[in-house]
């Protein structure tokens, strides 16, 4: 009964407003946890797994030596590769082909790939306007691997600790 | 006076086309629509009287109460037209029959008034008390010289809501009714209690 | 002719008049940009967000962006919209929202229109603000526009009710329906608010029923604006957008406009009603060596203050109250402020017969 009569009086005396009011006030002043985003980013993990790239050899060498692991791995099958003996005798890849559409960004061919050429590199902003620019082939995959490289050396010294 | 003769002529005007498109109009929702700038425009009249308070009252009650439900109604009905045309030479005589004493009384009041004059015996609209705004003014021929018949309407208002509510009140067991002073008065205390359970033995209540 | 005479010709009187509406006019079509973005912000920032931050500095052009943005899309008329009607209702709604500021008193001596039943007034021109939606929600030819432009009169109607018997017991206090006169009569500190009585110390005893009254103003006022947490006819998460559902580009950005616009005028109702409009808050008489100008601009700084404060009100409750649900709404209107506020007419009408000033 006292309960009721209490419950009522704190109604009509609005004390649940008041309440929130003040704890409104208090968030307002608080620092905002809006990121602006194209100026700022929020912190991202050097295990992101964003557009592919394939990488090279400080010398300019690439790296991929054919062995098809990832195309074979790859859940989504969106790898396609062929390859053939080069004039030096090495083994390289004639064609690379990602399709970005298929893709589920699982990070198995980064994985599986023996020498660290295929790598999920940093970037998430590659998207295009058709259907046809997501289907990447091996200059594509190489140019990003050159533009990302820093980035994608410093990535992978810093999870080496943990592999 | 220029100005409040063109608001004259404009404001009738207004009146009489919307009125003559009430009862035109194909549509009931126009009509009603009609029907609300008529009364605006009465009010507006109103206000050219120097009663400025029976226009505002005709706006807020009649505008802004009645109106709306008239609206509401209207909008919510499916209008059969052809079924609603279907009496309308069986009803033509009564309907003629009634415009026409309509017709006849005002013909006869309109006389009156043009050759004795309006309102001769009562006391009148005309200005009782001067140097006081017509709120005033209205509120003291209210209040005492019809006091008794401002009363009796108010109790006749009171008995049509009372009669609507007996009428449609119906108290019955089957449905759930919500207490809300119950349902905040509610605590985690008195809602659930914590119960510990061993395992593979389950609780029995 | 003499200057003089030419003012008080018909067409002279007609250009006084016209310039006077097109002032208060722009003053609320740019106060209300500014007010708008202020509401925003205030709920962006209870929530930890920043809020438009991108056109102008801090944001501060982007209710002009956003008009911009508005003015240039394509209107759409949806087929089946009984397409007069539909064009109308948000016009209606503008007119009737704008219309109402002829009465409201900026200052002292600022007030287009200086009516006897300027309460009245205010009153009759918000009980017509549900025929825009009406109006608009019918003409539509939809299903969504219908629902919720039927909550909002039901709504409005119902809260009109309480708000109508709060200005009766301020009426009664007052002793009069002229804005100005109400206004007048708190001058001369808080103490003569309406809030606190309206008659300086011996008539504290009745702020325990006025200042209840202002917060059922308050909250009838919420109502009455379709504001959350009484946005039910707009409620996007169960109407989409009720009875804006089928409206794009400028009829939309009226209907913004109008409801913004009724917003501010519920603030300034409350604010002339209960906190003395353009009164300071303590006694002013070192006013009267002031020039005239000087004493509308001091008045009007009040005035616009406590607009400021009340809509701050508006927008916190808008931040922290979550939706009432719709048969909330109805049990709050009826049967809590309906019997408190006659209960108050009641009340304060012994106090001014059988009270110390009675």
């Amino acid at each position: 009964m006292f309960q009721r009569i209490g419950q009522a009086i704190r109604g009509a005396a609005l004390m649940d407003f008041v309440g929130a009011f003040g704890l409104g006030l208090k968030y307002m002043v608080r620092p905002k946890a809006t990121v602006l985003y194209p100026n700022e980013r929020g912190p991202q993990s050097p295990r992101f797994r964003g557009e592919h790239a394939l990488r090279r050899y400080p010398n300019g060498e690439e790296r991929c030596i054919a062995c098809k692991l990832c195309e074979a791995i790859c859940p989504a099958q969106a790898i396609t590769i062929e390859a053939e003996p080069r004039d030096d005798g090495s083994r390289r890849t004639t064609r690379y082909d990602i399709d970005m559409v298929k893709c589920i960004y699982c990070g198995l061919c980064q994985e599986a790939c023996p020498v660290d050429a295929i790598v999920e590199g940093p970037n998430t902003e590659f998207a295009v306007e058709t259907r046809e620019e997501l289907y990447y082939d091996k200059a594509r995959l190489l140019e990003n691997g050159d533009r990302w490289e820093r980035q994608i050396a410093k990535n992978l010294e810093l999870d080496a600790p943990y592999r | 006076m220029v100005l409040q003769a063109i608001a004259f002529y404009l404001l009738a005007a207004t009146t009489l086309v919307a009125g003559l498109a009430v009862i035109s109009a194909r549509n009931p929702v126009h009509s009603v629509l009609f029907l609300i700038t008529a009364f605006f425009s009465a009010a507006g009249l109103f206000v050219l009287l120097g009663a400025e308070f029976l226009a505002m009252i005709l706006v807020v009650v009649y505008v802004g109460a009645v109106a709306v439900l008239f609206l509401f109604v209207v909008m919510m009905l499916d209008v059969d037209f052809v079924a609603l045309r279907q009496g309308f030479a069986r009803y033509l005589p009564i309907g003629a029959l009634v415009a026409g004493v309509l017709t006849v009384e005002m013909v006869v009041v309109a006389i009156k008034v043009a050759t004795q004059g309006a309102a001769g015996k009562s006391t009148g609209p005309a200005a009782p008390y001067a140097g006081v705004t017509n709120i005033e003014a209205i509120g003291r021929v209210l209040y005492t010289d019809y006091v008794y018949f401002f009363q009796t309407a108010g109790l006749v208002l009171l008995v049509a809501m009372i009669g609507a509510i007996v009428l449609t009140l119906k108290h019955r067991e089957s449905v759930k009714r919500q207490d809300i002073g119950a349902q905040v008065a509610r605590t985690p205390a008195a809602g659930m209690r914590i119960v510990s359970i061993r395992s593979g033995e389950g609780l029995d209540e | 002719m003499r200057a003089t005479d030419f003012w008080a010709t018909p067409l002279g009187w007609g250009l006084i008049t016209f310039g006077q509406i097109m002032a208060v006019l722009v003053w609320l079509l740019i106060s209300e940009a500014f007010f708008l973005l202020a509401d925003r912000k205030i709920w962006a920032g209870v929530q930890m967000r920043k809020g438009p931050n991108v056109v102008g500095p801090f944001g501060l052009l982007q209710s002009f962006a956003d008009l911009i943005k508005f003015v240039l899309k394509e209107l759409v008329v949806p087929s089946g919209a009984d397409k007069f009607i539909f064009l109308l209702a948000p016009v209606i709604s503008f007119t009737l929202a704008f219309g109402a500021w002829a009465v409201i008193p900026l200052a002292p001596g600022w007030v287009v229109s200086n009516i006897n039943v300027g309460i009245l007034y205010l009153f009759a021109i918000s009980s017509l603000g549900v025929y825009g939606i009406i109006m608009g929600g019918w003409a539509s030819n939809s299903k969504y526009p219908v629902l919720g432009s039927l909550r909002s009169a039901a709504q409005m109607v119902s809260y009109e009710v309480s708000i109508g018997f709060v200005i009766i017991t301020v009426i009664l206090l007052s002793g009069s329906l002229n804005l100005v006169t109400i206004v007048e009569k708190q001058g001369g500190g808080f103490w003569n608010w309406n809030i606190l009585g309206g008659g300086g110390w011996k008539n504290l005893p009745v702020a325990l029923v006025m200042i209840p009254m202002s917060v059922v103003f308050f909250i009838s006022a919420l109502a009455e604006t379709n504001r959350p947490p009484f946005d039910l006819p707009d409620a996007e998460s169960e109407l989409v957008a009720g009875y804006q559902v089928e409206y794009s580009s400028t009829p939309f950005l009226l209907f913004m406009i109008a409801e913004l616009c009724s917003i501010l005028l519920m603030c300034a109702m409350i604010s002339l009603l209960f906190f003395g409009g353009w009164q300071a808050p303590f006694p002013t008489p070192f006013l009267a060596s002031w020039p005239a100008t000087a004493v509308s601009f001091f008045g009007f700084m009040w005035f616009f203050m406590k607009l400021c404060f009340l809509f701050f009100l508006f927008a916190m409750v808008k931040a922290i109250v979550p939706r009432y649900r719709y048969d909330q709404l109805m049990r709050l209107g009826w049967k809590v402020f309906l019997p408190l506020s006659i209960a108050s007419v009641v009340l304060i009408g012994a106090w001014r017969v059988f009270g110390p000033g009675g």
